[in-house]
């Protein structure tokens, strides 16, 4: 119990409560409760069986039985990604917790909070080979901020405490508690920690007033400046104060793929997507500011591409972001500001008392609109196959920029992230650390339930809706009326193009064959399936989807242009201002 | 750069291979880690060896104290110290040689801790150079079994790692 802080009334909680004992089981149940879990995402097997033994008896959350683990952890997280509290997935032990890996991989590379709880064989049989038993501390330990095997029944309430408290707070993350069967079966009081303390771990919120001073200063002495937004002002909930820094200095913005929302991007200070699959204007000004404001974002290698080719040009760089880890990793910085980026940016908006050089500004607003000219998202409108970014453009229109949208990874990603102008933080959902196909499907299963009657749509491609299919059956069940945009091409698009610029067209295994009939595949399901070829389809069937089968899931199966690009493009390596222009 | 990374942390199952795993997922070298729990059962202390420019040592001392477990670090080559490490050596110590090995045992301040009529057994501790210098200073077919403990280490003076 060591630096466990537990409220004086609890104490008396405890005395009283001491004859009345529950097991293991039952304090998982608790625990969940008393964390104000709504929806719970698993799949049962043996290890588990007696907390679903409980789950069955309760009804403080709701359980969604999912058709693969993989998908429970993804649905947990899309649920953590739309609405900031903390994800939870429930599975088996031995191939339950292997097949969720891949969805607990997905959330630590993109820090999204999640508590995941695997069963584990009893703690007697624990390394002797026993039948689905796996080392899920060891297999997990790579890809999590933090897991534990619980040994003892006692040690269990305090753990899941503990394993919410990491997963929500600094740089949140994934946990995984792992629970052997007979600590499920055995019994203790119970008692759940007001609030926990750790020797070991305690995250830095507010920043340095000093640094933030210099930054706000070093602001509104820019010629050239720029805000880079990252994934953790969304995580971090800082879209707010993004947006009062942004217009109190007129200065551009530009998103990751991760960041997109943060800052509206219908907004004409919006310069749009960052890295590889960026706009040239975001690119350009990133690589040509003097004064760079990173928020919650980490230069990773398909923001800024060759960290050489970045450093040619001088700029200082101010960082700010909670974990010290990221900052001067890839690239050095002048002013690390190590916070959460609310809390700093809040700060530093109060430090800011003057206005920056209008004269400079004008003119580097000037060379922006330069870049911008070079208009470098147009594409072919008058082709007569739909091309795929003229379906998101349309469910953009149709949708009003307000749907929440979970994507898969590859081409249809890029589209999605390039041409739906999201309005708000947490509507655009997408695995962009790991890249993991398919994520999109069961990620718009989390949304669907924590966002009841919103819009829900998941854009994929061939590829990877197949990777994880099986769950239009868990949709049917709860009916979720998520629209799933397939931007079918007929080929892995992503790996076809980079075999198109960089491997002399030798298209090895990148073409689908014998793809399934997607219209009948839904139906089997029992959802609404449509196929729309043409370009003048588009629209219509879009607006039948969102009116007519408001309610039903649509799969949509768009067979799209299959030689179509993703540009612009920087290749793997190169630098900023190296783009390959449509 | 050679850095010597002393670090407390929670003395709790899985501990070591959290440090152990973050070095080889990293990329990141380690030339010895030693550890054991302190006067404070609770808390481990762990000595690591490691080599990397002024980059790669900054993200090592970030990266180990973002783990959960690790409670503080100290990079203690920031500052004076005092390094040793422990080697056992099992020698052959027969004829003319038997009497040399005990010479350049006493040389080197090495104790002989176990004896048979064929070899010695001798315990030397030291900084790394010194149980090195040791080793190249015998001769070099007499040695039957080397076993050394990795550095331990400590800052001279006032400066000290305690929660």
């Amino acid at each position: 119990m060591k630096s466990l802080v537990l409220a004086p009334f609890q104490h008396l909680v405890c005395s009283t409560m001491a004859d009345t004992e529950l097991t293991g089981a039952e304090i998982v149940i608790r625990c969940l409760h008393a964390e104000g879990v709504k929806h719970v995402f698993g799949y049962p097997g043996g290890a588990v069986l007696n907390i679903y033994d409980e789950i069955y008896k309760q009804d403080g959350f709701k359980h969604i039985l999912v058709r693969h683990e993989q998908a429970a952890v993804h649905a947990a997280d899309a649920y953590a990604r739309s609405t900031g509290q903390v994800g939870v997935a429930l599975v088996t032990s031995g191939p339950g917790a292997t097949n969720a890996v891949t969805g607990i991989a997905t959330a630590y590379m993109d820090s999204i909070p999640m508590v995941v709880i695997t069963g584990q064989v009893p703690t007697a049989a624990i390394g002797m080979d026993a039948f689905q038993e796996v080392d899920t501390v060891g297999i997990t330990r790579p890809c999590v901020k933090h897991n534990f095997l619980v040994k003892d029944v006692r040690e269990l309430a305090e753990t899941m405490k503990k394993a919410f408290y990491i997963a929500a707070t600094g740089r949140p993350g994934p946990v995984v508690v792992d629970i052997p069967k007979d600590v499920t079966q055995n019994t203790c009081a119970f008692v759940y920690p007001e609030s926990v303390s750790m020797r070991s771990y305690n995250p830095t919120s507010k920043g340095h007033t000093g640094q933030i001073k210099k930054a706000a200063q070093m602001l509104l002495e820019a010629k050239r400046p720029m805000l880079y937004v990252g994934g953790g002002a969304v995580l971090g909930n800082g879209a707010e104060p993004v947006r009062a820094l942004a217009r109190k200095l007129g200065f551009p913005v530009a998103s990751t793929l991760m960041g997109l929302g943060a800052f509206p991007e219908p907004d004409p200070q919006n310069l749009g997507m960052l890295g590889m699959h960026g706009t040239y204007e975001a690119n350009m000004a990133m690589q040509h500011c003097d004064v760079l404001l990173a928020i919650g974002a980490r230069f990773d290698d398909r923001v800024i591409g060759n960290p050489k080719h970045f450093g040619k040009e001088a700029r200082r760089i101010i960082h700010i972001d909670v974990d010290p880890s990221s900052i001067s990793k890839r690239v050095r910085v002048d002013v690390p500001i190590v916070g959460a980026v609310d809390q700093v940016l809040t700060d530093m908006l109060k430090q800011i008392d003057g206005v920056p050089d209008a004269t400079a500004l004008k003119a580097w607003w000037a060379q922006i609109e330069l870049w911008r000219a070079q208009d470098c998202m147009k594409y072919d409108r008058a082709s007569p196959v739909i091309k795929p970014q003229a379906v998101v453009e349309a469910l953009y229109k149709i949708t009003g920029g307000a749907a929440f949208v979970a994507s898969d990874v590859g081409q249809h990603q890029m589209w999605a992230a390039q041409y739906y102008k999201f309005n708000e933080p947490r509507r655009w959902i997408n695995s962009g650390g790991l890249g993991t196909m398919g994520f999109g499907l069961p990620a718009a299963m989390g949304i669907a339930m924590a966002h009841p009657g919103a819009p829900v749509v998941c854009i994929t491609g061939e590829g990877s809706i197949q990777m994880n299919i099986q769950e239009l059956s868990t949709c049917k069940e709860h009916k979720l009326p998520i629209k799933v945009i397939l931007l079918n091409n007929g080929v892995l698009g992503m790996v076809r193009q980079w075999q198109e610029f960089f491997y002399e067209e030798r298209y090895s295994e990148s073409y689908v064959t014998s793809l399934p009939d997607f219209t009948m595949l839904a139906e089997a399901y029992g959802h609404v399936g449509m196929k729309i070829e043409r370009p003048e389809d588009v629209e219509p069937a879009l607006i039948k989807a969102f009116t007519e089968h408001k309610d039903e899931l649509v799969f949509m199966n768009f067979i799209t242009d299959p030689r179509e690009n993703v540009y612009p493009m920087i290749p793997a390596g190169k630098g900023l201002s190296e783009m390959i222009l449509i | 750069m050679r850095h010597i990374i002393s670090l407390l942390m929670e003395n709790e199952a899985g501990a070591l291979s959290r440090v152990a795993g973050l070095f080889s997922a990293r990329g990141y070298n380690i030339e010895s880690l030693t550890v054991a729990p302190t006067e404070d059962a609770t808390l481990s202390r762990m000595t690591i060896v490691t080599r990397g420019s002024d980059d790669v040592i900054e993200q090592i001392n970030k990266q180990l104290n973002k783990l959960v477990d690790v409670i503080k670090l100290q990079d203690l080559s920031d500052g004076s110290h005092i390094e040793r490490e422990l080697m056992l050596v099992k020698v052959r110590a027969v004829g003319e040689g038997r009497e040399e090995m005990k010479r350049m045992a006493d040389i080197f301040r090495g104790n002989i801790i176990d004896v048979t009529e064929k070899s010695y057994t001798i315990e030397l501790t030291g900084d790394g150079k010194k149980l090195t210098a040791f080793l190249e200073a015998i001769d070099p077919s007499a040695i039957l079994e080397t076993v050394r403990t990795g550095t331990s280490g400590i800052a001279r003076g006032e400066r000290i790692l305690k929660i």
